[in-house]
């Protein structure tokens, strides 16, 4: 297996590590390696105050997450928030995690059902590399006066919507698709074959439609700018985007579509070089605490796993929540099982094909 | 010599070797790898990938050529017309735009040209149309983009060749009865020929690798062949096909860029001298 080992490389992650370690020196660096809104600057700083480390943030997403690990074989961070459902397979390709030692964390914070279905999903020959701390899903963001129909992911081919739809170009898209089109990717992620058949009816659908979508977004504020300027009714996002859209448009929310929602939990997880693994246990117990849960729930804008946290949050986004999830909706919500090592090779290609394809 | 030597070894020879080496790993099944040229097989058997980079190329080609029309007229008013003070004034215009990054020059075209943007709302303002029009996501965007971004790379060395052409050459051309086009195709365009290959070579290079304007300013059927790489590094893990990509853009890049030199009979030593 190919790994680092040349002067070139060797150099410049001895250049990173001096710069890290000049500007960790004077005090205790957790250097966390996270989503946008995961690690509000209120939160920093109480727990500045209460343990005197320094916490230095870097904001990714669960692929970027991946890849500056896999670059430096694990170093560079000492904590990261990878989604459950991609800790195992990029463990068991790329060793960049190390395995938690449970009797650090006070597990009695945790929702004990989000904790075992964590710890199972990111297990990897016995040992454990992910806790839970945040919690979401990704379904429909829609103007309910403009497109009001659209139930599901498939009714984004819908003519009424046509040149007004927009999602991301990634697997959420093509699993949300395979659930509507009533298949069941989750069912055939051991089999490469009968994956790769679900794949290619989903491809066709989405060229089949493409002439539908406006632009495929990219980053949140691209689809918020979309949905907020009346360019794009109804689009493929996360709950917060429609939730925070919907504090200044009524009209748009969040809606789980009728085949589920897709539903993700982001991870603790340690990088396997880890330089300060104590004050990483420490952040952890730290955020997990009620209050604090709160306070990030409202910066990050989704639950966590924390118990108890819910009677702290602001009654504004419950109730939102609670519109956007019926009960019967919180049953179908479809969690993410781990993905297996070499699956997204193939989704891989059939994005290419989609986005390459014209839209005529 | 000596730091000339560290510079390229550590900083080009080096990472290529690495790069060359790893596009050479097959990827069989995770954990297990072999040695062979399946990745670049990948790039000849998949349409898809060659079709990007045909894409690419000849975009990247068509932008150099606006760029050089656009360019060029402006170049020659700048190096022949004015004088002085006008003329630092016309250059610093040319230069301005760059003192602001890449990124911001594109969030300023996606503003204007967006549906609900400036140029849309202005035309719905003065009455020319009666909905909004949408100037974004689409090939034009691209060129725009794209044109804009490397227009300084163009003037610069066509203002530098011009200025080198003695104005009585021009005078003489007239003096003998020659037509302006005759003048220009006889005296100035072979005088400002190397500047005009060399001012095509980087604006091509600059175009083929760019990564932002197309990106943001394309739409839903716009692929870039630096996407193409950028994918598979970043969102599928694939360093393998990724470095293929990589040496295939340098590779077929050069025979382009090669090709362009023997068509314009001008060598790579002439242009950059």
């Amino acid at each position: 297996m190919f790994k680092f080992k040349n002067t070139f490389s060797g150099a410049l992650v001895a250049g990173a590590v001096l710069a890290t370690g000049v500007s960790g020196a004077s005090a205790e660096t957790l250097r966390l390696l996270t989503w946008g809104g995961y690690a509000p600057d209120d939160v920093i700083e109480l727990f500045e105050k209460e343990t005197g480390i320094e916490v230095e943030v870097t904001v990714s997403n669960n692929e970027d997450m991946i890849s500056k690990l896999r670059a430096t074989g694990g170093s560079g961070f000492d904590l990261a928030q990878p989604s459950q459902d991609r800790i195992a397979g990029a463990q068991y390709e790329y060793e960049i995690y190390k395995p938690l030692d449970l009797s650090k964390v006070d597990s009695s914070q945790f929702i004990s059902s989000m904790l075992e279905g964590t710890k199972k999903n990111t297990s990897v020959d016995g040992k454990v590399y992910g806790l839970p701390h945040i919690w979401g899903s990704s379904g429909l963001v829609i103007d309910k006066s403009k497109a009001g129909d659209v139930k599901d992911y498939t009714d984004l081919c819908n003519e009424a919507v046509s040149g007004k739809v927009s999602y991301r170009l990634k697997r959420p898209t093509l699993i949300g698709f395979a659930f509507s089109m009533g298949l069941d990717p989750y069912e055939a992620y051991g089999d490469l074959a009968a994956y790769q058949k679900i794949l290619d009816a989903v491809e066709e659908k989405l060229i089949s439609c493409k002439s539908n979508v406006k632009a495929y977004w990219t980053g949140s504020d691209a689809l918020i700018n979309l949905v907020r300027s009346g360019e794009v009714t109804a689009a493929m996002a996360w709950d917060k985007g429609g939730w925070k859209l919907n504090e200044e448009m009524p009209d748009v929310t969040f809606v789980a579509p009728t085949s589920g929602a897709l539903g993700w939990i982001d991870t603790f997880a340690l990088p396997r070089k880890t330089k300060a693994e104590d004050a990483a246990y420490k952040w952890i117990n730290f955020v997990m605490q009620p209050k604090i849960a709160a306070m990030i729930t409202a910066s990050a804008g989704n639950f966590t796993a924390s118990k108890g946290a819910d009677e702290f949050a602001e009654a504004d986004l419950k109730a939102r929540f609670q519109d956007s999830f019926p009960p019967e909706a919180i049953d179908n919500i479809k969690w993410y099982p781990p993905v297996p090592a070499g699956i997204e090779d193939l989704e891989g290609k059939v994005l290419d094909r989609v986005k390459a394809a014209s839209s005529n | 010599m000596a730091p000339l030597l560290i510079w390229l070894l550590s900083l080009i020879i080096i990472p290529h070797i690495d790069m060359f080496i790893l596009s050479l790993q097959e990827k069989v099944a995770p954990r297990v790898y072999e040695t062979g040229f399946s990745n670049y097989a990948e790039f000849f058997t998949e349409p898809l990938y060659w079709n990007t980079f045909a894409r690419t190329a000849l975009m990247s080609i068509l932008a150099t050529a606006l760029t050089l029309l656009i360019g060029f007229p402006v170049s020659y008013y700048i190096a022949k017309m004015v004088r002085g003070r006008v003329r630092m004034v016309l250059f610093l215009l040319c230069m301005i735009p760059f003192w602001v990054s890449e990124l911001v020059r594109t969030f300023g075209w996606m503003i204007l040209l967006r549906e609900t943007g400036v140029i849309s709302s202005f035309l719905q303002y003065i009455g020319l149309t009666d909905g909004p029009i949408e100037f974004l996501y689409n090939d034009v965007s691209i060129m725009v983009g794209l044109v804009y971004t490397s227009m300084l790379f163009m003037v610069v060395p066509l203002v530098t060749t011009l200025d080198s052409l003695d104005n009585s050459l021009v005078e003489a051309g007239y003096d003998l009865g020659g037509s302006g086009f005759r003048v220009l195709r006889k005296i100035v365009i072979p005088h400002a020929m190397p500047g005009i290959v060399s001012g095509c070579i980087v604006v091509f290079m600059l175009s083929l690798g760019n990564y932002l304007t197309p990106v943001l300013l394309g739409g839903k059927d716009s692929l870039w062949f630096t996407e193409q790489i950028y994918t598979q590094f970043i969102t599928r893990f694939n360093w393998e096909q990724g470095s293929a990509f990589g040496f295939l853009l340098l590779i077929l890049s050069s025979l382009i860029v090669w090709a362009g030199l023997k068509i314009s009979r001008q060598t790579l030593s002439n242009t950059m001298g």
